[in-house]
């Protein structure tokens, strides 16, 4: 609202507009570099291996080939790592929801012995690097029998320090009269909770389902320990793989990394202000 | 912590237990409101909590626990292990590994943070009042954030390969022969760190975005009153006035950057010969912990990470003082 105030005197002075020629040439160059590589991606998924290996340099394929990306699903195990990311991608981000809204609830608006220890202990987790307790979570998951599989993929991101503080935070900040006037109906906690409280949630909810989908679909180190063999890695630890092979088909493994990043991509361009602000809000990478 | 200095007997009734622990808690609300009646839910915090709980306890709270335990052992090849003290990290301590991924990490994090001044202008830009397409520049800028760090590192390298990729012909132009980036030790945390600079940089610009926001318009438009240059207002009214969200990015920076890996082992890839030479310290992690499978050793690093990313934080926070201004 501000800025609109700000706008017309600011418009009016020439020096005004003359930085915004100025802002316009640095943030289109600017831009264009960050959004560069993923074109240049688009251009060698579509060009033959020899046109990308070219010592002179070839900006724009003969004959596009687009079954490069028919390839990607005929040779590689992609398939299979794209059901493994779904599936992963989903679990992880339900229970997320379901046990940090259930938790951060509980820990923002429910009074019971030991509360504070237990917030404090949850919260100390955000303090400590990830290789941490990655060693010890593979021997949990090996202990378990689950090395290979989905449910090793998955259980550990189940749970989320962060999640937890997020919605805690979200709970906090909402007023009790709706709450009190469910009490008084009779309802119990639970209900309160479900009808009442769950729904005012939405917008921090959409922030952690955001942050848990793309740090699910992209994350690499637990996926890499976990999982042996190509078909049963999800995406983003299938693709690292490929690297590694030394007679390289450089379209189709970019073929393959664009279908990889397209359902986080066009996810965010879809919800690009609420993903921003939400990243922006939560500071977490 | 304050209740300690209370006498425990004192504590008449559990009412009064009550109230003083809902003190803690309420006291970060501002604006002091209307105490709720007192009374405990029973049963439900804990049908609450416990799945959380459960869950956070067994995969993270016990393995940090259990990591500080195995760093003082060694493992046998077929499991077991043995109590070693500190045998770990006196033998860390010598390693020259150590210190060559420290220092990787230490290039890493100073090239990434070179991207904090940038997002400042690139930020302080978008934030020009009316400027159009603002909201496109923003999110080209992010896009590689969002971007699955192993699929984006695949165009990277192609673009680093010293024969045929663009980064040297780029560079022949202005006559420069350029190296073979990601196969040359010297060079390959370089490459790495362009691309975590270029990755990261959209984070920083939208993080400082939102500082910007908090500045109230009516000073700039005092200085344009008072004949100050867009270079003067962006020195003495933008940078002072964001330093606080200049803290926070930078403080995110160097702790994510710290934790380099993703980007290391898909540009480099898990088989160029220069790795040994241009790990960072959590794919030194790594190599102990599942390449090796010193599980004992591996979980030293990670103990050793941790002590590192806290000292660097606490040093950020000590010379905060010197340059964040209070706002």
């Amino acid at each position: 609202m501000s800025e609109t105030v700000a706008r017309p005197s600011v418009r009016r002075s020439g020096r005004a507009r003359q930085s915004h020629v100025v802002a316009h040439l640095v943030l289109a160059t600017g831009g264009a570099v960050m959004a560069f590589p993923f074109v240049w991606q688009v251009i060698m998924s579509l060009s033959t291996n020899a046109e990308v290996v070219s010592v002179t340099p070839v900006f724009w394929p003969a004959e596009l080939r687009w079954d490069n990306y028919a390839v990607v699903f005929d040779r590689l195990p992609f398939l299979d790592q794209l059901k493994t990311s779904v599936w992963m991608t989903t679990i992880r981000t339900l229970a997320q929801i379901l046990f940090c809204t259930l938790a951060g609830y509980a820990f923002a608006r429910m009074r019971f012995r030991g509360s504070g220890v237990l917030l404090a202990l949850v919260l100390s987790i955000l303090m400590v690097p990830s290789q941490v307790y990655l060693l010890s979570q593979y021997q949990i998951i090996q202990g378990l029998g689950l090395l290979d599989s989905l449910p090793g993929l998955v259980l550990p991101g189940l749970f989320s320090a962060f999640g937890t503080f997020l919605m805690r935070t979200a709970f906090l900040g909402m007023p009790r009269e709706l709450e009190e006037a469910a009490r008084l109906d009779g309802a119990n906690p639970f209900q309160v909770f479900w009808r009442v409280m769950l729904p005012l949630a939405r917008p921090s909810i959409s922030v952690l389902a955001i942050t848990t989908v793309l740090w699910s679909w992209n994350e690499l180190l637990w996926p890499l320990v976990v999982t042996t063999y190509s078909d049963e890695m999800p995406l983003s630890a299938g693709l690292a793989t490929l690297i590694g092979d030394r007679t390289t088909d450089y379209p189709v493994v970019m073929a393959a990394s664009l279908l990889a990043m397209a359902p986080v991509l066009i996810l965010f361009i879809v919800l690009q202000r609420r993903v921003i602000d939400g990243l922006a809000s939560s500071g977490m990478k | 912590m304050t209740t300690s200095t209370h006498d425990p007997r004192v504590v008449a009734s559990p009412e009064v237990a009550a109230a003083r622990q809902g003190r803690s808690t309420r006291s970060r609300r501002p604006g002091g409101q209307r105490r709720p009646p007192l009374r405990r839910d029973g049963v439900w915090p804990w049908l609450f909590v416990l799945p959380l709980f459960t869950g956070v306890a067994v995969f993270y709270l016990w393995p940090i626990v259990n990591t500080a335990y195995l760093s003082m052992t060694r493992s046998g090849p077929f499991g077991g292990s043995t109590f070693i003290g500190f045998g770990n990290f006196t033998e860390l301590v010598a390693d020259p590994q150590l210190y060559t991924s420290l220092g990787n990490t230490l290039v890493y994090t100073g090239i990434v943070a070179l991207g904090i001044p940038i997002a400042v202008y690139v930020a302080s830009l978008l934030n020009l009042p009316g400027l159009r397409f603002a909201q496109f520049y923003r999110v080209l800028f992010f896009l590689p954030y969002v971007a699955m760090p192993t699929a984006i590192a695949m165009v990277w390298r192609v673009m680093f390969n010293g024969d045929f990729g663009l980064v040297n012909r780029a560079l022949g132009v202005v006559g420069v022969d350029g190296p073979y980036w990601v196969s040359d030790s010297s060079t390959a945390i370089v490459a790495v760190a362009i691309v975590g600079l270029w990755s990261s940089l959209g984070f920083s610009v939208i993080v400082l975005g939102a500082g910007l926001k908090t500045i109230p318009p009516e000073l700039y438009e005092a200085a344009e009153l008072d004949g100050a240059s867009t270079w003067r207002q962006f020195r003495s009214i933008t940078v002072p006035l964001l330093t606080p969200s200049i803290f926070f990015v930078t403080i995110i920076t160097v702790i994510s950057s710290f934790q380099l890996f993703d980007l290391l082992y898909a540009i480099l890839g898990s088989a160029n010969p220069v790795l040994p030479q241009s790990m960072s310290l959590v794919y030194l992690f790594y190599r102990e912990g599942f390449v090796n499978n010193d599980k004992g050793y591996a979980a030293a690093v990670a103990m050793v990470i941790f002590l590192v990313i806290g000292v660097v934080t606490a040093l950020q926070f000590r010379m905060q003082r010197r340059w964040v201004q209070d706002v």
